[in-house]
């Protein structure tokens, strides 16, 4: 299967002499639900950046089907690629409706407004993720939780192929977090959605989640699925702690750390 | 499929929002023209040679100037806002100001009479130390091929200190009457005569204003967040140098030539959100057209209130502004920008 975008050799720093990403090489398969693991500061989001074209790799490339990332005009990309970040704290109290409506901002005309039609599908994307009846509201009035649905609703209002998500389950309460797992699982399925979500929340992964890739220290670890990764031997070396156990309860991985 | 609430901004509230303060823009310039230690009617325009004068040699070029010089000062503001994504940003956050501000001291202090290519040499001073500060704050600012916003707005706060450092040197060290001079400048005038500076502005004014309009999605979708931005496919990189460039030329002719005028470049964006909404693309050409009648009704007033005596218009613009910004915020509690 061909992948739908891959990294090759992929490094990069944002000071000279102190890399972030040392040579990753890895694939997304199409229509996949990914997840990128790691401890603190070893890349991910740094990598996820790379992978929405944010950040340019200083060496190696990032290929999205088939060509190189940085040869695609950016408006091109964003109609195909959405990325949810990490921070989506605002200074101003746009509307919720506001900012889902510039998810349509790629396929709109630089002078001209987005039409009734842009206006639904945003309202489409705040049902997906439950959060229609905010589309009033200031978004500086909203929780973190809030304002992470908003931000997702946001991508989706993009209609990507490929969505990358910065620990969108930070600040979600536990409706909300099993929400976003069976939402971007049934995206996967419904529209062959592909997604890659850095998270250090293992429990969303398991069982939904397709396929799962671990930095360490900035290089590509292991890769593999769930119920490859999530296991007492390999998460002790992605996260670099003897004290990591996992028990297999209900038919879902338990992870803690003694 | 759900209904959308009649909140987003359909294109329609642009052109009414533009029409209305079109016409707020239209009838202040009329007051102002009309008012003044001696009032013109239409009756002495058509019989009297001495209102006539007065009339097109000094109450229209100012009621001009202020027109041109509040708008800049608004459209800049509403700009750096999106940009910096800081409620507090304005023209003087770029350095400008500060920098322009040295330039003009030391014309004063220095008793530089003369003209350049018919502009007088206060001004030609005031936009060189303009351009300085901006090259200083943006090579600071400036790593490797990345600007940040955060060194940017931080770089253009010290400068401004430090210019306002060197200011007060040169005035101290000046005598009394150029010390007056600097600080009157400072407080910002718009005394004008003629036509002849209101045209040079616009070659600079016109094509800056249309090029910062030309970004107004893009500010639109910065104000949400650079990484936003970016992933909805804008060069954030290009649009910040470009937006940084173009408000620091726009403030750097209107320092030059009405001093260091306050507040307007904070106040009026907040006031055009909360009256008209947030979305970027009509708060920017909102904020042309309300910044210029705000300096045009703030001039009318330094003008009458205390005829025969002028007060600073820079003094005007934040006794009057800063009130009524207060009034707006306090009428919407739901404000929560700042």
């Amino acid at each position: 299967m061909t992948p739908i975008a891959a990294a090759r050799h992929v490094e990069f720093g944002y000071l000279p002499g102190a890399p972030v990403i040392r040579g990753v090489s890895l694939e997304v398969k199409p229509g996949k639900l990914c997840a990128l693991i790691g401890a603190n500061g070893c890349g991910k989001s740094t990598l996820v950046r790379l992978f929405a074209g944010l950040l340019t790799p200083s060496r190696g490339a990032i290929v999205f089907q088939g060509a190189p990332l940085g040869r695609l005009p950016r408006r091109e990309a964003a109609r195909q690629i959405a990325y949810v970040p990490q921070n989506t704290a605002m200074a101003f109290p746009f509307t919720v409706l506001e900012v889902v409506l510039t998810g349509r901002s790629p396929y709109t005309r630089r002078f001209c407004f987005e039409d009734e039609k842009d206006r639904a599908r945003a309202m489409d994307a705040l049902a997906t993720v439950d959060a229609a009846h905010l589309a009033a509201r200031p978004v500086t009035e909203l929780s973190g939780g809030e304002r992470q649905m908003v931000a997702m609703a946001r991508a989706l209002a993009q209609d990507p192929q490929f969505l990358l998500m910065d620990e969108p389950s930070a600040g979600l309460d536990l409706k909300h977090r099993a929400g976003l797992a069976r939402t971007l699982a049934a995206l996967r399925d419904s529209k062959g959605l592909t997604s890659v979500v850095v998270t250090h929340d293992l429990h969303l992964i398991d069982p939904l989640f397709d396929y799962v890739f671990a930095l360490r220290r900035g290089e590509l670890l292991a890769q593999g699925t769930p119920s490859e990764l999530l296991t007492d031997t390999a998460l002790a070396e992605i996260y670099e702690d003897q004290h990591v156990r996992t028990r297999r309860v209900d038919g879902r991985t338990l992870i803690w750390s003694n | 499929m759900l209904a959308a609430p009649k909140l987003a901004v359909p294109a329609t509230h642009l052109w009414r929002t533009l029409f209305l303060l079109a016409l707020l823009l239209a009838l202040t310039a009329l007051v102002a023209l009309w008012a003044g230690g001696q009032t013109i009617t239409l009756a002495q325009l058509r019989t009297d040679d001495l209102s006539r004068t007065l009339f097109f040699r000094l109450r229209l070029p100012r009621v001009l100037m202020a027109g041109l010089i509040g708008a800049s000062l608004a459209l800049v503001g509403a700009a750096l806002q999106a940009l910096f994504r800081n409620p507090l940003a304005d023209p003087s956050t770029l350095g400008v100001s500060g920098g322009g501000a040295v330039g003009a001291a030391t014309a004063i202090a220095l008793g530089w009479a003369e003209r350049v290519s018919g502009m007088p040499l206060i001004f030609v001073a005031a936009f060189c130390g303009a351009i300085a500060a901006v090259l200083v704050v943006h090579k600071i600012a400036r790593t490797g091929p990345i600007m940040l916003p955060g060194a940017l707005l931080l770089a253009g706060v010290v400068v401004n200190l430090i210019a306002s450092a060197a200011v007060l040197t040169i005035q101290y060290m000046t005598d009394s009457t150029r010390a007056l001079q600097i600080l009157r400048w400072l407080i910002g005038s718009l005394d004008v005569v003629g036509f002849d500076i209101i045209l040079r502005m616009l070659i600079f004014l016109i094509p800056c204003w249309i090029a910062l309009l030309f970004f107004s999605r893009d500010l639109h979708l910065l104000a949400m967040g650079e990484e936003t931005a970016g992933a909805l496919g804008v060069n954030v990189a290009r649009c910040e140098w470009a937006i940084h460039l173009i408000s620091s030329l726009l403030v750097g002719v209107t320092v030059a030539v009405g001093g260091a005028i306050a507040f307007v470049g904070l106040i009026v964006p907040h006031a055009v959100r909360l009256l008209f909404g947030q979305d970027l693309r009509i708060v920017l050409p909102g904020s042309l057209l309300l910044g210029a009648a705000f300096l045009i009704a703030a001039d009318a007033l330094a003008r009458v209130v205390l005829s025969p005596v002028e007060l600073p218009v820079g003094a005007v613009t934040g006794l009057l502004g800063g009130p009524v910004f207060l009034w707006l915020l306090y009428r919407r509690q739901r404000y929560s920008a700042l």
